[in-house]
């Protein structure tokens, strides 16, 4: 469980975080949204020890991380950086991978099975013996992903995950976190792509100007219209669509490709018969 | 007039035995918005890197077939001559910025075309109120965030006017609210100066309505191109490539029978399709 109390963040004299209170519990599946500069990487780092709160306290299972090293927060909380060039720096992806692993001292054959595990998971096993660098924007942040997930940490937080990504590799890098997420594992991913918020179907964490302005199941919020503008956001394209033929009586908070189909075909069954 | 035209195009990087580009033939006219996209390590990054000479005056590898463009020949000249025409916003915004604050490195570009000291005082001010960074001008790259950055950069290039804007994914540390504010200060110096906008990027739910034509690259060449309401509806040749979820609901509904006519790209034109058939015209 991460738990946040009276969290107050400032630097260089600007309080950047104001009072948060929030509570993570172990397996659940967070979206953290709002505008830039909200101070969301600012209160993620918050979570493996990064930043230490100026007034205020956080708990991860239960220990404040004041008394905790971020080398002992690291092995239960994976953090996955916006930026991957800030985290590579090995001579090869299979290396860079490895490296976590190779710190907490496991044996070499546990690495090698997971690290390969996670290169083809992530469609990276074509790269094991490139250098990081000589990757495109997209493959680089693979890398740094898998950095991290290769050692299953209890609580993962990725900031941005999905930044670079074609549609095929964001569905497999969702597939994959949904079903580390299903075997209990917390997930919480900063990001602003609310379609991909849509298909993780998240409890979704509102923040602006470093406060939380909502804190609800991913269709209340972004069906709210005052909300998404709020938090710098755009609605979904069906959530959009639903609500421009509300008049019509179709229901707003219908934020996915599937149930739109579906309501949709009932009302035009009535109108044209099927052709096949 | 074709302002970049490829015939043939074919690159491989020193040291990789297979295309990043292959047998690429294009022409894209003067004023045009054009979005190239497909799975990643299609090659999109590596065309446009062929749109300022970075290939092959920067990075190595073997060349054939020719692309040139506004009638320079890329193969003979350099990214710094290139430059002076074409404007390249990069992927990571960190890998363009370098000064010490943010407008010094808006005012680099003029200041190294001999443009006159006010006039590149009135590009720098237009640029950084156009990107909305205005208030942190004095800043140094490395105390914004990405979504800034971001900005920075694509201010750089702005005030260059350049009369060809090569964009890589420019807008992907951005708040989607912000990404649409960039995107259409973009269009509108489209059609206000008429300049060729060159887009790579995955989230055709956000960009296809500035779009004339979308190019959908796999495997080092271009696999389709048109409009985008017309891409949308080749459903069989767009295997990973996420197009918009309004496009991608008629498609269904198309498949189930329901034919509501043309792939709409934008949720307005989705909207009026369904009102139309619901309300019986």
């Amino acid at each position: 469980m991460i738990e946040v109390r009276g969290l107050h963040f400032s630097y260089d004299g600007k309080e950047v975080l104001h009072n948060i209170n929030l509570k993570i519990s172990d397996g659940e599946f967070i979206a953290i949204m709002g505008e830039n500069g909200a101070g969301k990487t600012t209160l993620i780092k918050h979570f493996n020890g990064l930043l230490k709160p100026s007034r205020g306290d956080v708990f991860v299972d239960g220990a404040s991380t004041r008394n905790s090293s971020i080398a002992h927060l690291s092995r239960n909380v994976g953090l996955v950086f916006q930026n991957p060039d800030h985290q590579l720096f090995s001579e090869t992806v299979f290396e860079e991978i490895a490296f976590s692993m190779r710190n907490f001292g496991y044996p070499e054959e546990t690495i090698r099975k997971r690290v390969n595990f996670i290169l083809e998971t992530l469609d990276l096993s074509p790269y094991a013996e490139a250098s990081p660098f000589m990757l495109s924007g997209g493959e680089r942040k693979r890398v740094a992903l898998a950095s991290v997930l290769v050692f299953d940490p209890k609580h993962v937080i990725l900031d941005e995950p999905t930044i670079g990504q074609d549609y095929q590799q964001k569905d497999k890098l969702r597939n994959f976190i949904v079903q580390m997420n299903a075997q209990g594992r917390t997930v919480v991913i900063v990001t602003h792509d609310v379609e991909f918020v849509v298909d993780c179907k998240p409890r979704i964490i509102l923040l602006s100007r470093g406060s939380v302005i909502a804190d609800d199941p991913y269709d209340e919020i972004l069906s709210d219209n005052k909300l998404v503008e709020r938090a710098s956001l755009t609605a979904p394209q069906i959530g959009k669509l639903m609500w421009s033929l509300r008049d019509l009586d179709f229901d707003a908070r219908i934020l996915d490709i599937y149930s739109a189909k579906t309501v949709l075909e009932q009302r035009l069954e009535k109108i044209v018969p099927k052709t096949l | 007039m074709a302002v970049i035209a490829a015939r043939n195009l074919t690159f491989t990087y020193a040291g990789s035995n297979r295309p990043a580009i292959e047998d690429l033939s294009v022409s894209i006219d003067k004023g045009e918005f054009v979005v190239v996209t497909g799975p990643s390590g299609c090659g999109k990054t590596t065309f446009a890197r062929c749109l300022n000479a970075l290939i092959p005056s920067f990075y190595r590898g073997e060349m054939s077939g020719g692309i040139s463009v506004l009638d320079i020949d890329v193969s003979g000249s350099t990214t710094s001559e290139l430059a002076r025409k074409v404007g390249f916003v990069f992927q990571n915004p960190e890998n363009q910025l370098f000064s010490l604050a943010i407008e010094r490195d808006v005012a680099f570009g003029p200041e190294n075309l001999g443009l006159p000291r006010e006039e590149t005082r009135r590009r720098v001010d237009w640029a950084l109120k156009i990107t909305g960074i205005e208030d942190i001008r004095q800043a140094a790259p490395y105390e914004l965030s990405g979504g800034q950055q971001q900005r920075a950069a694509i201010a750089a290039v702005l005030a260059m006017e350049p009369e060809v804007m090569v964009l890589d994914e420019p807008t992907s540390f951005l708040d989607p609210l912000s990404a649409v504010q960039i995107l259409e200060a973009i269009a509108g110096l489209r059609s206000k100066l008429g300049i060729t906008i060159i887009l790579i990027e995955h989230r055709l739910d956000v960009v296809s309505r500035y779009a004339n034509r979308i190019l959908i690259m796999d495997e080092g060449r271009i696999v389709l191109e048109g409009p985008p309401s017309k891409v949308f509806g080749e459903e069989a040749k767009l295997l990973g490539v996420g197009i918009p979820k309004v496009s991608m609901l008629f498609s269904l509904l198309s498949k189930d029978g329901f034919d509501l006519g043309e792939i709409p790209v934008t949720v307005e034109e989705a909207s009026r399709r369904i009102r139309r058939r619901l309300e019986g015209d």
